[in-house]
């Protein structure tokens, strides 16, 4: 079964229609990619999911339940998790409170274990533990930014180009953990990305957007070897 | 000088044209605010002119400018400050002129007071002194390595206060305690500081609202009018006493955070301030207005004064059945026993506030404040729902807003719209950013700095206000994020529980 469903999303900020109907869907333990063009509508989507803004027409299913309608912050009691555009974590804060913030709607019980499973990924935060999350490096943030996320113990999780303005070694590891994640930790995973290469080498399937639809799906594999997406997304920027 | 000018940039007839130039603003502005002023003579109002005060101000500008020039050109430190220290008096002569309106040609004020008597010699004297110190110590010699040794000095407190936080308090907490032995005789010491005490809880429930949660709100006194006039209204027409009074107070004040919260606190920054300030206002005239019950501008007066726990009364003439406080403990009957019980319980009901701020701080609700103060769409993205958590800062805020304000109106035993103006929403705002933001040792500071100065200096009158003018500036300049501005980057708050988490991941 599918852990999310898109049915004919259409979103509109203003007048401006951003998604023009988009279905997809997000089986339960896969990765998804999608890839598009800056402007694409990647992130409006991914944000309609979350409930802001709302979708305008169309359903989106989470488990078989329709979550069109719903605030965003019951979406995200739901079990989905997001890490961001923009990483969006709190920069005053210390590493620690930022995780916590990440775990506040969680059963505390779960708080010790949990910590442990994201510092046994991301082993940087645990030294950086008691510094404030503002002064540390993009990668490192990006990392705080998925372990928080990671803390609200998500089934889904969805990732907003988490390779933006990180360093080709940086993002090399961030998405070997994003692997890791999805593999050992069975969290399905969303991701958009600019980075269409490094996405679509990692994800199980892929879609592509343009100008606010669908134009291509397919597995990971097929849509590297694609003639339009080798010439459209990853040759000349590669 | 020529030779002290051979080394700079500036020639003299450079310097002189800028003096001149500001010799001529220094005129224009000064001749028709200082120059001209109107008389009331038996035929009529007439016009005077005062030279003496356009002189002096066109002096004290030319003789400041060049000490800056000075500065610039790096001539010695002890030349800078005379300028300076001339500046200064010159200054202070024109205060002093313009305040006294007789003729004074002749003799220089400070030239007065040193020749007057002993006093006023050392009195003159010191000013001077502290004014050529000031002036001579803050000058840097130019090419001297700029290391700025007001910047180390103020790490170096904020370093000492971080890591002192709680003794710091703890010292205060006990200063607090034992201020009335120290002072029990002194009436109006006893009543500066109850006055102090109550802006320190405005300023902690404020904090809750502006420093924690982040949301500015410039009506916050709506909310201790709203606690006053519970208090007031609750005992004069059902003569309810004031410890039953007291939490009601607070629920009604919560209640109207929430009835005003609930529809604008979608709104954000500025337009959110704009909103509380009218809710504010509405308050208050609401209150003007409906006659019947609160009397209107005429206000209520006469409210019931608290008594000791509802087991003892604090009046001379005891009503028939209750026992009077000096008796229960055996005491000489005193007006004093009343005014620092009233001391004391405003006391608690600040230390109460700080005490819940500094628990919620570190419960979730709390911290989720904090989140969504700086970032309210990574908090909604975490599944924190921004409406009820930022109802409940408002709530909490105002309740203690509430307390504070049938405390007020205890105390006064009277109680009017006049009390609860726009002026006392900004001093409570002034206080909690001039504290900076979110600082529990910083609001009390400032309360101190805003409440208790101007009533200690009142003998200074308008100066006052130049004086608070001049503070503000400076803080400006040098600590613009408010006095103890820094959030503890982790509220861990005790290292222990941080040590314990570190130590279970070896």
């Amino acid at each position: 079964m599918s852990m999310l469903k898109i049915e004919g999303v259409h979103t509109f900020y203003g007048n401006i229609e951003a998604l023009k109907g988009i279905d997809m869907e997000v089986n339960e333990g896969e990765i998804v990619t999608l890839i598009g063009a800056n402007g694409a509508g990647k992130t409006t989507l991914l944000m309609t999911c979350c409930g802001s803004p709302q979708a305008s027409k169309g359903r989106i299913l989470f488990e078989g339940q329709d979550i069109s309608r719903m605030p965003m912050h019951e979406i995200c009691n739901l079990g989905i998790q997001q890490s961001p555009e923009g990483r969006r974590i709190f920069p005053r804060m210390s590493v620690y409170e930022n995780l916590q913030m990440g775990a506040i709607t969680q059963d505390p019980k779960h708080f010790d274990s949990d910590l442990e499973m994201v510092f046994d990924l991301f082993p940087r935060l645990k030294e950086r533990i008691s510094q404030r999350a503002g002064t540390m490096s993009g990668g490192e943030q990006q990392m705080l930014a998925i372990g928080r996320a990671l803390m609200g113990r998500p089934r889904l999780l969805l990732l907003d180009e988490p390779s933006l303005g990180l360093a080709p070694l940086v993002v090399k590891q961030i998405f070997e953990t994003v692997e890791k994640i999805n593999r050992e930790n069975k969290v399905t995973v969303f991701l958009v990305e600019q980075n269409a290469f490094h996405a679509l080498k990692l994800a199980h399937r892929g879609y592509v957007m343009v100008n606010g639809n669908i134009t291509l799906s397919g597995t990971g594999a097929e849509l590297l070897a694609n003639p339009e997406v080798r010439a459209a997304y990853l040759e000349g920027g590669h | 000088m020529s030779s002290a000018f051979a080394s700079t940039r500036t020639n003299g007839s450079e310097v002189v044209k800028e003096l001149a130039f500001f010799a001529v603003v220094a005129l224009l502005m000064s001749v028709m605010i200082l120059g001209v002023e109107t008389v009331d003579r038996p035929t009529g109002l007439e016009l005077a002119v005062r030279w003496d005060l356009v002189l002096i101000a066109i002096g004290s500008t030319v003789v400041g400018r060049f000490a800056l020039i000075m500065r610039r050109e790096g001539m010695s430190r002890i030349v800078q400050a005379l300028l300076i220290t001339v500046t200064a008096v010159a200054v202070f002569e024109m205060f002093v002129r313009f305040r006294d309106m007789d003729d004074r040609w002749a003799s220089p004020v400070v030239l007065d007071m040193a020749f007057g008597s002993v006093l006023s010699t050392v009195v003159a004297i010191a000013f001077v002194a502290i004014v050529f110190a000031i002036a001579y110590f803050s000058m840097k010699e130019k090419g001297a390595v700029e290391v700025d040794e007001s910047a180390k000095l103020s790490s170096k407190i904020q370093l000492v206060y971080r890591s002192n936080t709680k003794k710091i308090g703890l010292v205060g907490i006990i200063f607090f305690i034992i201020f009335p032995f120290l002072f029990g005789e002194n009436r109006s010491a006893i009543d500066l500081a109850t006055l102090v005490m109550i802006y320190i809880m405005l300023g902690w429930g404020l904090n809750i609202v502006v420093g924690l949660a982040g949301l500015l709100d410039l009506g916050y006194v709506a909310f201790y009018a709203v606690g006053a006039y519970s208090y007031a209204l609750l005992s004069q027409n059902f003569d309810l006493s004031f410890w039953l009074c007291l939490p009601l107070a607070g629920i009604f004040a919560a209640s109207f955070g929430i009835i005003l919260g609930f529809p604008v606190l979608r709104l954000r920054g500025d337009y959110l301030a704009i909103v509380t300030l009218g809710f504010g206002e509405i308050i208050r005239v609401v209150l003007i207005n409906w006659y019947d019950l609160t009397g209107g501008p005429d206000g209520i007066s006469s409210i019931e004064r608290p008594s000791f726990f509802g087991l003892a009364d604090f009046s001379r003439r005891v009503p028939e059945g209750s026992v009077a406080f000096s008796d229960l403990f055996g005491m000489d009957y005193s007006s004093m026993h009343r005014l620092i019980f009233l001391y004391y319980l405003i006391l608690a009901l600040a230390l109460v506030t700080n005490f819940v701020t500094m628990r919620l701080r570190k419960l979730p609700i709390g911290r989720a404040w904090e989140a969504l103060r700086e970032d309210e769409i990574a908090c909604r993205s975490l599944g924190i729902n921004p409406t009820n958590t930022k109802l409940s800062a408002f709530a909490i805020g105002a309740m203690f807003g509430g307390f504070a304000g049938a405390f007020f109106a205890t105390r006064q035993g009277f109680i009017s719209p006049e009390s609860f103006t726009f002026l006392e929403s900004a001093v409570i705002l002034a206080i909690v950013v001039l504290g900076g933001m979110g600082s529990q040792i910083g609001v009390v500071l400032a309360a101190i700095v805003m409440i208790g100065f101007p009533e200690m200096f009142r003998e200074l009158a308008e100066y006052r206000m130049l004086i608070f003018g001049a503070g503000i500036v400076a803080i400006m300049l040098w600590r613009p994020r408010g006095l103890l501005s820094f959030r503890d980057p982790t509220i861990l708050l005790n290292m222990s529980q941080k040590e314990k988490v570190a130590g279970e991941l070896k």
